[in-house]
């Protein structure tokens, strides 16, 4: 892979980098783009959920509790006679809006310790990986968990410990490219040249880094949704009535033999978001190294 | 061997020690005093000092620390704050259910998974491998309670195979087995999707190896070939796998557990969660610690088992 070229900005040789990734995903493989059409569908109708939604999501007609599929509502009404649609369409906004930017955050601050870690080197290294290893070790649901319990259930407590879950991933995905460029001669040059460590970090090894970054986040990115439509279903999330997905299962499952759509519906809107995540994810790994194809 | 198996012994101590004290701190550091939530807003100031001396919350970060390592080991975990019960007792009380429940889907995940990732493997490019790799993701991006609910509208309430709420009154063998089927399917069928992942993609490494070429090229039968020559060795990634999986295994059997309404670990963080019971949210992290390490542990050894190259290392 050619190194960043000279006096490109840090921004413009990570995008660049990225661009070229994403663009041969969708080049090669026909799942790739399912996924994305998927996702940009789902995007889509989060964005514009307050012109498409047929209702108010927090409208309650107790006179239509528990509908089945109608003209009227398309998925049915929940217990509260509120249109099931209406409030997927809602519940899409938190669960993207938590996946996003709880993966970024992972994305910034672990790729800033790996690169740290595996340029330095050192007994830094051994110490920071160690407790990485640590965090890692820990089943990502209880520790995520755990910390939104004592936290307390808010969007921003959310973010901060499903971020906290994912950023040993990152760390090691940061570090082991850094180690291997490291010695490399265009790093070499760099030095002998006097540039500062944070330059040929950030501008020489950050955008050699970017793929494999990429192909995790998007990954994870699926872990992130799922793990936040699990709390969200054990009943740590945003407070009704707020629309979560999953604690629409959660409602429609405490209701389920009076209704299935109730649980179901929602169900296949966490499945189908994750999958697709999962299947960009899956398409990038594939580009990135071709040898690889699809392997775990 | 002696030497490897005490090398990670040594490192799974150090790195249990480690993960404590994250546990210690991360009950500490973060915002809310114990003795207030137990008691309430509208707790005096006085009862709540007390309640922090019952808790211990008055002596010194230090004395603290060194209470709760001396008492992990000693396996005094401290009283439930919401029943009064060691919480030793209420873990150990439940955790059959979830072993149970965790080996059931382990056993399933395998009997599925790695036949089918060699199967995949052995058609690359071809139907199966296609129908199972997207049968494999469907099966990975599921969250457990989703596939659950499923399950349950499916089984239980479509076809009345399975009860829709488990009694767990009911002892005898065949009352076990129905009470379980639904869950560890459930969690197996999960497993089952990482487990024939790796499987193929370990058995496409292995397969492209000369020694495969040259035993084809001698004339070996396929079947030997896929079974003596490939599959032996591919079963280290597996193995390791399945291991560092079983952090997804616990969080989705704490899912499964409430689904399906079964005693186990999960149900009891859920509730001790809901009661805001810090001793034993505080063992519980234990629990799981202790459970993480042990099987990363035993990864390893088997690791050590399956591959006679490791004892060199």
């Amino acid at each position: 892979m050619a190194p960043a070229r000279f006096g490109q900005s840090e921004l413009g040789a990570v995008a660049t980098m990225a661009w070229r990734a994403t663009a041969r995903a969708f080049r090669m493989n026909a799942t790739t783009s399912i996924g994305a059409i998927a996702l940009l569908i789902i995007v889509l109708s989060a964005l514009l959920a307050p012109w498409i939604a047929p209702y108010d999501p927090l409208e309650q007609n107790i006179l239509e509790s528990l509908q089945p599929s109608s003209a009227l509502h398309w998925l049915g009404t929940d217990y509260y006679g509120r249109d099931t649609l209406s409030r997927i369409l809602y519940g899409a906004r938190l669960s993207l809006l938590i996946g996003l930017l709880s993966i970024l955050l992972a994305v910034v601050v672990g790729t800033l310790i790996g690169l740290v870690s595996g340029y330095f080197g050192g007994k830094l290294d051994i110490v920071i990986m160690q407790v990485m290893d640590v965090i890692l070790a820990f089943p990502s649901l209880i520790l995520g968990l755990i910390l939104v319990a004592m936290l307390g259930a808010s969007v921003t407590n959310l973010i901060l410990a499903i971020a906290f879950t994912a950023i040993p991933a990152f760390a090691r995905i940061a570090r082991a490219p850094t180690i291997a460029l490291r010695e490399r001669e265009f790093v070499q040059a760099g030095r002998a040249l006097g540039y500062s460590d944070s330059r040929i970090m950030f501008r020489h090894l950050l955008p050699n880094i970017v793929p494999d970054v990429l192909v995790m986040a998007s990954l994870w990115m699926a872990t992130a949704v799922r793990v936040e439509a699990s709390l969200a279903f054990i009943g740590l999330s945003v407070a009704p009535p707020t629309p979560t997905w999953g604690g629409m299962v959660r409602e429609g499952f405490e209701n389920i033999l009076d209704s299935y759509a109730l649980a179901l519906f929602p169900s296949l809107a966490v499945l189908i978001l994750v999958l697709a995540l999962n299947l960009i994810g899956d398409g990038l790994r594939d580009a990135i190294d071709p040898n690889l194809r699809t392997e775990s | 061997m002696t030497a490897f198996i005490l090398k990670r012994i040594g490192f799974a101590v150090i790195t249990l020690f480690a993960v404590l004290t994250l546990v210690f701190f991360i009950v500490r550091v973060l915002p809310g005093d114990p003795a207030s939530v137990v008691l309430g807003d509208q707790a005096s100031a006085a009862s709540i000092e007390a309640m922090r001396q019952k808790l211990g919350l008055d002596q010194p970060m230090v004395f603290q620390y060194l209470d709760f390592l001396g008492g992990v080991v000693r396996g005094d975990w401290g009283v439930s704050m919401a029943t009064g019960r060691p919480v030793v007792a209420e873990v150990l009380n439940v955790l059959p259910y979830t072993i149970e429940l965790t080996v059931a889907a382990l056993i399933l995940g395998l009997a599925f998974g790695v036949p089918m990732g060699i199967w995949a493997a052995v058609n690359r490019n071809r139907i199966p491998d296609y129908l199972t790799r997207i049968v494999s993701l469907l099966g990975l991006s599921a969250p457990a309670f989703v596939s659950a609910v499923i399950l349950l509208l499916l089984f239980a309430i479509q076809f009345r195979w399975f009860p829709v709420i488990s009694s767990g009154q009911d002892t005898s063998l065949g009352g076990k087995l129905r009470d379980l089927a639904l869950p560890a399917v459930n969690l197996g069928l999960i497993m089952a999707a990482y487990i024939t992942r790796v499987t193929r993609s370990a058995m496409l490494e292995v397969l492209s190896q000369d020694y495969v070429r040259t035993a084809r090229a001698k004339g070996v039968p396929n079947n030997v070939v896929v079974w003596r020559h490939a599959f032996r060795n591919s079963l280290i990634p597996v193995v390791t796998v399945v291991g560092l999986y079983l952090g997804i295994l616990i969080g989705n059997s704490v899912l499964t557990e409430i689904v399906f309404n079964r005693p186990g670990l999960g149900k009891l963080i859920v509730g001790a969660l809901g009661q805001r019971d810090y001793t034993m949210l505080q063992g519980m992290m234990v629990i799981y610690t202790f459970i993480v390490v042990v099987v990363n542990l035993l990864t390893d050894l088997v690791y050590g088992l399956v591959d006679p190259r490791v004892q060199y290392r």
